[in-house]
C-alpha cells in the first residue's frame, strides 16, 4: 500500500468536550488519564490522539462500545463535530483548516454519510429525501431525478419513489438513507451504525448488500459499529477504539489472531470463529496424482502416505476426480488406465466458504473435501479434525494466517495495478 | 425600610418617557395609526360587502375543508345565531381587528422566532421581555397606547399584538429547536448552507408547532377584545363592556356567547392548519 493510494488521513486528532480545553488539551499531553483530566477540568476527552490512514476503494471499520468515541471520530471527518486539533486530510487537502464555503463544497462533492436511525425528512418523499443531495447544489431538476432514480434502483428501492418515509419498514428507509448517499457520487461514504438500528436478519441482507456494491463501486467507506460480527463480516481493515483511543488496527484476521492487549482479546473471545474462518484457513495440502500415470503409481503413493483415496489432477492441477485404494488395486489388475475408474463426484468448496458453511458437506463426506479455486485447481483438503480443532480455537491447526497475510497484500497490489 | 432608601422616582421617570417618545416619535407613531386604521378598516369594508348569509356559507366550508363536517355545522349554527341576535356587524369589526392583530403577530413573531432560534443571545434576551409581555397586566401598557395612538382601534390591536405575539416567538423558537439532532446532522453533512438548512427541513418541520403558536396567538388577541373597547375599539368587546357599566344582564351574556362562538371557529379552523400530511399519519 503505497502514499499514493491514501484517501484520508487523520493525524493526532483529538476532541475535548467542555469549557476548559487548553489545560486538558496540556493535561492530555502530558500523558494524564481520562479520569484525572475530567476530575481536574471537568472536561471530557472524546478522542485521544487518533491517527490513522483510510486507502482508496476499501471499507475501513472503526469499532467500540458505546461511548468509546467512534461515533464523535467519524463526525469530524466531516466536521459535523470540529476536532479540538489534529489534521484531516482528505485527499491531501487539510480541512481542518477549511472555511465553511470550501467545507460546503467537500461535503456535496467528496463525502456523504448514512445515519444510525436513518435522518430521512418526513416532509418529503423518498424520491425527494434522494435527491436532497442534488437540489442542494442546485442541479437541475431532471437530471437530479435520473440520479436519485438510479441510486434507487441500486439499493432495489424502484416503485417506492412516492412513497412518504413513515410509509417504509426499517429496513426499507436505510435504504433510502443509503440511495441518499450514493446519489451525490462521492468518492467517500460515511456510515455512522448504518445497520444498527434494524434487526439481525435484515442487517445480514444489508451488509451482503454493501459488500456487492461495494464490489461494483469501489468507494472508500468508512464503517462504525459496535457489533464484532459486522466488522469482521464486512470490513477490510477495523481499528478498535476504546475510551476515545485507537487500540489497536489491522484486518480481521490479525485482530482475530493476534488481539494487541487484553482489551481486544476480551472483545474478540465470543468471537464465533466459524463465521469468521473459511476454508482457506484449515484446509491442508493436498496429496495428488497426474491422470496419466497409471494406477499402482496411485497406489504406491496412497499406501507411502497411509491414505485411502487420492485425488486426480491435470498438469495444471486442474481437479479432475478421486481415486480410492480399492478401485486402483482392481483396475491395477484388470489393467484399467485413471481415467476408467476416476470418481469424478466430488464434494468441491470454494477457498472463501465459511466453516459454518462446511460442515454439512465435511461431516457426510467420505472422503476428505477438496477445497478448489474459480478454475477449479485443486488448492488443499479438508481434513476433518482440522476443522474441528479450528473451530476449538486451536491455533496450530489455523496456520495460515501467514498465508492469510500475503494473500491481502497479493490483492492489494492487484488493485493498485489496476488503477 | 422606608428611612433607608428614599422611594425611587420610577413613576415620574416612566412618566416623563412616555411624554418624550410621544414627542420625539410622533411622525412614527402617526403613521402607523393611519396604516392600521386603514388595515382594520379595509378588512371591515370587504367583510361588509359581502350579505351575511353567504360569508356564513364560505366560513362553513372552510371549516369542512381545514376540520370536520361537525365543526363546519357549528360554525354554520353558530353564525346564524350571532346574525340572528343582532351582532353581526359588531363581529365583523371584531374579527376585523382580531385578524389586524394576528397578521402583525405573525410578520413580527415568525421572523423574531427564526432569529432567536438561530442566535442564542437573543433567546436569552428574548426570553425575559416575553416573560413580561405576558406578564404584565394589559390595563398597564393601554394607558400609553393610548397617548401614542389616541382613543380608537388602533391602541386595541396594538395591545393584542404585544400580549398575542409571545407564544408565536416561543412556539417558532421551539418548533425550529425540535427537528432532531440526526436530520439537522443530516441536512449538514449533504453540503446545505444555512438557508437551505432553515427553509428546506427546519421551517416545514416546525410548521405543526408553529402553527399551534398562531392558533395560541388568535385565542389570545380574541381574548383581549374586552379590554380593547375599553380604549374605544369597536365590535363586541365594545357591546360586552357597555352592558357590564349598565348592568344589563341579558345583553352582556349576548354578546359574550358571539365572543365564544367566534374563538371556537377560529380554533378548530385554524388547529389544523399545520399539520401537514407526512405519510402514516
Amino acid at each position: 500500500m503505497n502514499e499514493g493510494n491514501v484517501k484520508i488521513t487523520v493525524k493526532n486528532v483529538t476532541k475535548i468536550f467542555g469549557k476548559n480545553t487548553k489545560k486538558a488539551l496540556q493535561l492530555l499531553k502530558e500523558g494524564k488519564s481520562k479520569g484525572e483530566i475530567l476530575e481536574k477540568t471537568g472536561a471530557t476527552i472524546g478522542i485521544n490522539q487518533a491517527s490513522f490512514d483510510v486507502y482508496n476503494g476499501e471499507i475501513f471499520v472503526i469499532m467500540g462500545l458505546s461511548g468509546s468515541g467512534k461515533s464523535t471520530l467519524v463526525r469530524t471527518l466531516n466536521r459535523l463535530i470540529d476536532p479540538t486539533i489534529g489534521e484531516i486530510l482528505i485527499d491531501g487537502n487539510d480541512i481542518t483548516k477549511m472555511k465553511k464555503d470550501a467545507l460546503i463544497q467537500v461535503r456535496r462533492k467528496k463525502i456523504s454519510m448514512v445515519f444510525q436511525n436513518f435522518a430521512l425528512l418526513p416532509h418529503k418523499t423518498i424520491l425527494e429525501n434522494t435527491e436532497y443531495g442534488l437540489e442542494i447544489q442546485g442541479i437541475d431538476k431532471e437530471k437530479r431525478k435520473q440520479q436519485a432514480l438510479n441510486s434507487l434502483k441500486l439499493v432495489g428501492l424502484e416503485g417506492y419513489e412516492h412513497q412518504y418515509p413513515k410509509q417504509l419498514s426499517g429496513g426499507m428507509q436505510q435504504r433510502v438513507g443509503l440511495a441518499r448517499a450514493l446519489a451525490s457520487d462521492t468518492d467517500i461514504l460515511l456510515m455512522d451504525e448504518a445497520f444498527s438500528a434494524l434487526d439481525p436478519l435484515i442487517r445480514k441482507d444489508m451488509q451482503d448488500e454493501l459488500i456487492d456494491l461495494q464490489a461494483s463501486m469501489e468507494k472508500t467507506i468508512v464503517f462504525i459499529t459496535h457489533d464484532l460480527d459486522e466488522a469482521l463480516r464486512i470490513g477490510d481493515r477495523i481499528a478498535l477504539m476504546k475510551d476515545g483511543e485507537i487500540v489497536q488496527i489491522g484486518t480481521p484476521e490479525e485482530i482475530l489472531m493476534n488481539p494487541s492487549n487484553q482489551y481486544v482479546e476480551r472483545f474478540v473471545e465470543d468471537v464465533d470463529l466459524s463465521k469468521v474462518l473459511t476454508a482457506s484457513h484449515v484446509m491442508k495440502r493436498a496429496e495428488t496424482v497426474q491422470i496419466d500415470k497409471g494406477p499402482r503409481v496411485a497406489l504406491q503413493m496412497m499406501k507411502e502416505l497411509g491414505i485411502s483415496s487420492i485425488y486426480a489432477v491435470d498438469k495444471k492441477k486442474k481437479l479432475l476426480g478421486a481415486v480410492t485404494a480399492a478401485d486402483a488395486r482392481k483396475a491395477a489388475e484388470a489393467g484399467q488406465s485413471l481415467q476408467d475408474i476416476l470418481d469424478r463426484d466430488v464434494q468441491k468448496v470454494s477457498s472463501d466458504t465459511l466453516l459454518f458453511d462446511l460442515f454439512d458437506s465435511v461431516s457426510t463426506a467420505s472422503i476428505p473435501v477438496a477445497v478448489v479455486d474459480e478454475n477449479d485447481k485443486l488448492l488443499g483438503i479438508l481434513v476433518r479434525g482440522a476443522v474441528i480443532g479450528a473451530l476449538a480455537g486451536n491455533n496450530e491447526v489455523i496456520n495460515v494466517l501467514e498465508k492469510a497475510k500475503t494473500e491481502v497484500a497479493a490483492d492489494q497490489s492487484e488493485k493498485e495495478g489496476s488503477n | 425600610m422606608e428611612g433607608l432608601l428614599p422611594k425611587l422616582p420610577l413613576a415620574d421617570w416612566i412618566d416623563s418617557f412616555v411624554d418624550w417618545l410621544t414627542v420625539t416619535f410622533a411622525f412614527l407613531f402617526d403613521g402607523i395609526t393611519v396604516s392600521l386604521e386603514g388595515v382594520v378598516e379595509g378588512l371591515f369594508a370587504v367583510l361588509e360587502i359581502i350579505p351575511s348569509y353567504i360569508l356564513l356559507i364560505l366560513i362553513g366550508l372552510l371549516a369542512w375543508k381545514l376540520s370536520s363536517k361537525g365543526i363546519a355545522l357549528f360554525a354554520v349554527i353558530g353564525l346564524f345565531l350571532i346574525d340572528n341576535l343582532g351582532y353581526w356587524e359588531a363581529m365583523l369589526e371584531t374579527l376585523s381587528l382580531v385578524l389586524t392583530a394576528v397578521i402583525i403577530t405573525v410578520v413580527i413573531g415568525i421572523p423574531m422566532g427564526i432569529w432567536a432560534s438561530q442566535k442564542t443571545v437573543v433567546k436569552q434576551i428574548l426570553t425575559p421581555i416575553l416573560d413580561f409581555m405576558q406578564t404584565m397586566p394589559a390595563f398597564v401598557y393601554l394607558i400609553p397606547a393610548i397617548f401614542f395612538f389616541s382613543i380608537g382601534v388602533v391602541p386595541g390591536v396594538v395591545s393584542s399584538v404585544i400580549f398575542a405575539v409571545p407564544p408565536t416567538i416561543r412556539l417558532t423558537i421551539l418548533g425550529i429547536q425540535q427537528v432532531p439532532t440526526d436530520i439537522i446532522e443530516a441536512t449538514e453533512a449533504f453540503g446545505s448552507t444555512t438557508r437551505q438548512r432553515l427553509l428546506k427541513v427546519q421551517l416545514p418541520l416546525a410548521m405543526p408547532t408553529i402553527m399551534a403558536g398562531i392558533n395560541q396567538s388568535i385565542m389570545l388577541s380574541l381574548s383581549m377584545v374586552v379590554i380593547a373597547s375599553m380604549v374605544g375599539a369597536p365590535g363586541l368587546g365594545a357591546d360586552v363592556y357597555r352592558a357590564v357599566t349598565q348592568i344589563q344582564i341579558g345583553r352582556g351574556f349576548e354578546a359574550g356567547l358571539a365572543i365564544v362562538v367566534m374563538a371556537i371557529i377560529l380554533d378548530r379552523i385554524t388547529q389544523n392548519v399545520g399539520i401537514r400530511k407526512q405519510g402514516g399519519n
